[in-house]
């Protein structure tokens, strides 16, 4: 039994299949990497993970609890975070800032009526915040307006703010899409060190391969919406199957 | 039952006008991406555009007429309009009286520049600024146009009456047997209303302009790529928008004398229609145009008002809150405009 | 100092001193003197900025730190003073009973409209208060003139209860006895100071819920409110629900607007349906965009520069236009005379306008950016004067 349990889900948009009887099961500290071509549904199916989208049919277990039907912050509270696509942070703030939020969100919960108490003050997040970017060599920038950090950095910030809630499990959709090749390998080399270190289980949905087999410990295929195969990924690489998906894609 | 078709009929003047400024509205919108404050200022613009008119076209000289005399025995002094000695009397009446119609085709250049200008001049550097930035800079617009109206024309509303053979009451409902006696001005408003909507639509249906625009509405960046100048398209559009509220404007002047605040007053009004139409949906404009005007004339009659008290009032807001909160894409909003 | 860092404190510093000594601030120009006209330090338009700063600075917290724009704050607005006028009519005179209904009916009008405009966001929201508000006003004027006395606006009548007036209690609204048209008048030389109890008590609430606002700027909640305008999104994947922050931000900036409606009747017990009306509304929007949206101190400014320009404009005509031009030679007077015309007396909003509009383009972050932007430039200026090397690097901002 793993720690989230996808079972039979489908979801369709008008004419469209996007996701039909998808069975997924991830293993607790695994690292799980969702593959598949273009349009195969590994957004929908994220989506449907936590709570943007609800699917039509089917059922989505995280810990022995259904997640569907709740909203994102109510699934989120419950040990599941979302590394972006594009890096979605607080661009507006400070990184201090930014990384605040989550710790309040972890003591207090999805809403507290805090409005009097000075938040510098609150030397308990402000440490707790202040650890986590020394922890991901961020310390130096804790004063800088996120807006104006690299693209490599907010995705640091980003992957950061996610584990300052502790989560059980932490999905990330594309997380070095657009990257230079010096940015992704940082990034595949801190995604390794969080797995290694912490207690955590990783969801990754991916195309760069080299990412994929440098992380995943586990591979599911998604091909047209539905699971093409999971397995090890010694033996998603000999998979004729998994060649076929990808051939049609790029012959 | 003749009272009920007298109400539906007292909703579509203004269902018309409310669904004329919608449509404008919700193109702009549509194809621009922008929440245009100042258009029910070009409404006024277009109202003002038929007093102007009438004042130039009642532009007169004095004359002492010597056959007359006032009450204290002095020669009369007559004032005879310019266009009446220009083209003989008859002629010339008949201009003066048929002013706002006249005005229509004096208008469309004006209210295209003016389309064209405000697009150029100001909205074009608002299209990547936030939603609240277009508010607040068509806002602010807005309340110039309407002091430099106010500063023109002064505060109070300037009477424009219709011509005399169309200004009457005609017992429209003798057609199926009823009575039901109507202003000949507000069917004719109806009318015009109609045919106005009419060519939108067909402009969009059946022009490739029409199509590159529609194209554009739905998916803008995939147009551009494909090399169409969309953005030359959208001022005209812009355009187009503008003289279609201004049209709406110069032949609403007889059913409601023009003042300066009428722009607000309907831009209000007309906003609400737009979202309960849907953002977007220029049929959902239409529609929502319609059947808020009969709503509004429904709930204002006696039997309702005495049921629930104030309700013709506040039936456009309560309306739209319950479709907002039920639909809230509204009757015909499409998928993700103005959305999170 | 209570709570407030460094800088804060400052700034608090600052307003309280120019809030206390605004009658001396106001009044530079002798009583006599030809520029006596732009004084501002007379009772009624210092009442109004601080008045207005307080809804200013309320709307803020809304429009500010969340970034939804309401269009319906008028509303609340409206409610504070017809509060505080009942209260007027069916106990007495002192204001303290009015006041505390003011901020509590408002907020409950708020969490019933807050609640519904709140489930749509962008546009939608603005359009749903502007919905609400423009349906109270209709609603004042029509079928619940029992309440709010129709067109005449809502008054103190003879007959009225008044069940807690004394025999030789104050006529005019007060304060236990403190009355808020009385004024203390200091002549010094050719100036003259006047220090009115209604101004003073105005400032007083200001300068109380000024501090507020800087705590709620700085406190944890403020922060989520600055995240809701950032990024929704991420909000509410990082687990946090962003409506109640929003709500209570709407409530709260609605008791603010309830508070000030309830003071402007504290000046002049009367209440009407106008105050609720649209264009009210959007004037808020102006003074706090004007200002400076999201900074602390600039909603007061905003307010302050507002109501200060829309006094002095007014009052400007032609004949003090041509006094000040009568150095030029005629015909040019009379032509600088004619285009300065449209702008001044009753064009007043006129120029309002087209300064929102050129703050909106060209300086979003309103007078406190100016300021900050001019104080930048100052310094770079300084610097080059310094060394003359600095003048190419330093870019002129």
């Amino acid at each position: 039994m793993g720690i989230l349990e996808v079972k039979d889900v489908g979801k369709r948009f008008g004419g469209l299949q996007a996701l039909g009887d998808v069975n997924l099961s991830v293993k607790e500290n695994s690292v799980h990497a969702i593959i598949g071509p273009n349009g195969a549904g590994k957004s929908t199916l994220l989506n449907c993970l936590v709570g943007k989208l609800i699917p039509d049919t089917g059922s989505v277990m995280f810990d022995g609890q259904s997640v569907l039907g709740r909203t994102p912050y109510e699934i989120n509270q419950m040990g599941i975070s979302r590394v972006f696509q594009t890096p979605e942070i607080f661009s507006d703030l400070t990184v201090l800032e930014n990384m605040m939020i989550p710790c309040f969100a972890k003591r207090d919960g999805a809403f507290r009526m805090h409005a009097i108490e000075n938040m510098m003050s609150e030397a308990e997040i402000v440490d707790k915040a202040e650890h986590m970017l020394e922890e991901m060599n961020m310390a130096d920038k804790a004063g800088m307006h996120s807006a104006s950090m690299s693209r490599g950095d907010k995705r640091r910030l980003e992957i950061a703010m996610c584990l300052a809630q502790e989560p059980r499990l932490l999905l990330l959709d594309e997380p070095t899409a657009g990257m230079a090749r010096a940015d992704t390998n940082n990034t595949i080399d801190l995604l390794k060190q969080i797995s290694d270190e912490r207690d955590i289980t990783i969801a990754i949905i991916e195309h760069d391969m080299h990412v994929v087999f440098s992380l995943a410990n586990r591979i599911t295929v998604l091909a047209q919406g539905t699971p093409l195969v999971e397995d090890d990924p010694e033996n998603i690489r000999g998979n004729p199957k998994v060649r076929e998906a990808y051939l049609g894609e790029t012959a | 039952m003749d009272a009920l078709i007298l109400q539906i009929l007292n909703g579509l003047d203004k269902g018309s006008a409310y669904a004329l400024i919608a449509l404008g509205l919700t193109l702009i919108f549509g194809t621009l991406g922008v929440v245009n404050f100042a258009h029910g200022a070009i409404f006024m613009i277009g109202a003002f555009c038929a007093v102007t008119l009438s004042k130039i076209l009642n532009l007169s000289y004095e004359t002492i007429d010597p056959n007359q005399t006032d009450f204290l025995g002095n020669p009369l002094k007559v004032k005879t309009p310019y266009v009446e000695s220009w083209f003989g009397p008859e002629i010339g009446a008949s201009l003066i009286d048929w002013a706002v119609p006249l005005a229509i085709i004096f208008s469309i250049p004006i209210m295209l520049a003016v389309g064209y200008i405000m697009e150029r001049g100001l909205i074009k550097h608002f299209y990547k600024r936030e939603h609240a930035d277009q508010i607040l800079v068509t806002f602010g617009l807005a309340i110039v146009l309407q002091e430099i109206i106010k500063y023109f024309y002064g505060a109070n509303p300037i009477q424009t009456p219709s011509p005399d053979a169309l200004s009457g009451v005609a017992n429209v409902g003798a057609v199926f047997g009823m009575d039901i006696v109507y202003p000949v001005w507000r069917i004719v408003y109806f009318c015009f209303a109609a045919v106005i909507i009419a060519a939108v639509f067909s402009f969009l249906q059946f022009t490739t302009f029409g199509m590159v625009v529609r194209a554009g509405m739905a998916d803008r960046e995939t147009v551009g790529l494909l090399g169409i100048d969309i953005d030359r398209r959208f001022t005209i559009m812009f355009g187009i928008a503008a003289a279609v509220a201004g049209l709406a404007g110069v032949m609403y002047t007889p059913i409601n004398s023009p003042n300066y605040h009428m722009g607000m007053d309907f831009l209000v009004l007309s906003f609400v229609v737009v979202v309960v139409g849907g953002m977007g949906s220029l049929p959902g404009a239409v529609l929502a145009g319609f059947m808020l005007g009969i709503l509004e004339s429904f709930a204002s009659m006696n039997a309702i008002k005495s049921l629930i008290p104030g309700i013709d009032q506040i039936i456009i807001y309560v309306v739209a809150i319950i479709i907002l909160l039920t639909r809230p894409r509204g009757l015909m909003g499409r998928k993700g405009v103005m959305e999170e | 100092m209570l709570g407030l860092n460094k800088k804060d404190t400052s700034l608090m510093i600052v307003v309280i001193i120019l809030t206390m000594f605004a009658p001396f601030i106001l009044n530079p120009f002798p009583v006599d003197s030809a520029m006596a006209q732009f004084n501002a330090g007379y009772p009624d338009l210092m009442q109004r900025f601080v008045i207005f700063g307080i809804f200013a600075i309320g709307f803020n917290i809304l429009f500010g730190l969340t970034g939804y724009l309401s269009f319906g704050h008028a509303a609340f607005l409206g409610i504070g003073s017809y509060s505080v006028v009942w209260m007027y009519k069916l106990l007495d005179y002192n204001v303290i009973y009015g006041l505390p209904l003011a901020v509590l009916t408002a907020g409950i009008f708020a969490v019933a409209i807050g609640y519904v405009s709140l489930r749509r966001s962008g546009i939608y929201f603005s359009i749903l208060t502007l919905a609400f508000a423009q349906m109270s006003f209709n609603l004042a004027y029509s079928v619940l003139t029992p309440i709010t006395n129709g067109e005449t606006g809502l008054q103190v009548y003879n007959n009225d209860p008044q069940v807690l007036l004394g025999a030789n209690e104050a006529t005019s609204p007060h304060l236990f006895g403190i009355v808020m048209n009385n004024s203390f008048k200091l002549d010094v030389g050719a100036w003259q100071f006047t220090f009115n109890n209604g101004y003073y008590f105005c400032a007083l609430v200001m300068l109380l819920v000024f501090y507020l606002s800087i705590r709620i700027f700085r406190s944890p909640f403020g922060l989520m409110l600055r995240a809701v305008k950032s990024n929704q999104n991420r909000l509410s994947y990082t687990g946090l629900n962003p409506r109640p922050y929003t709500l209570a931000a709407f409530v709260i900036s609605g008791m603010y607007a309830g508070l000030a409606g309830g003071l402007m009747a504290s000046m002049d017990p009367l209440a009407g349906a106008e105050r609720m009306q649209w264009t009210a509304s959007g004037e808020v929007v102006l003074m706090t965009i004007l200002g400076g949206t999201g900074t602390l101190i600039g909603p007061v400014l905003g307010a302050g520069f507002i109501k200060y320009f829309e006094n002095i404009f007014s009052k400007i005509n032609d004949t003090i236009l041509h006094q000040w031009f009568s150095f030029l030679p005629d015909g040019l007077e009379d032509a600088v005379v004619f285009i300065i015309h449209p702008f001044i007396g009753k064009g007043w909003h006129l120029t309002l306008g087209i300064l929102f509009m050129l703050v909106v383009i060209f300086l979003p972050g309103g007078l406190v950016e100016g300021g900050q932007r001019i104080g930048k430039w100052i310094k770079s200026r300084g610097k080059s004067e310094d060394s003359d090397s600095g003048a190419t690097t330093e870019p002129a901002e």
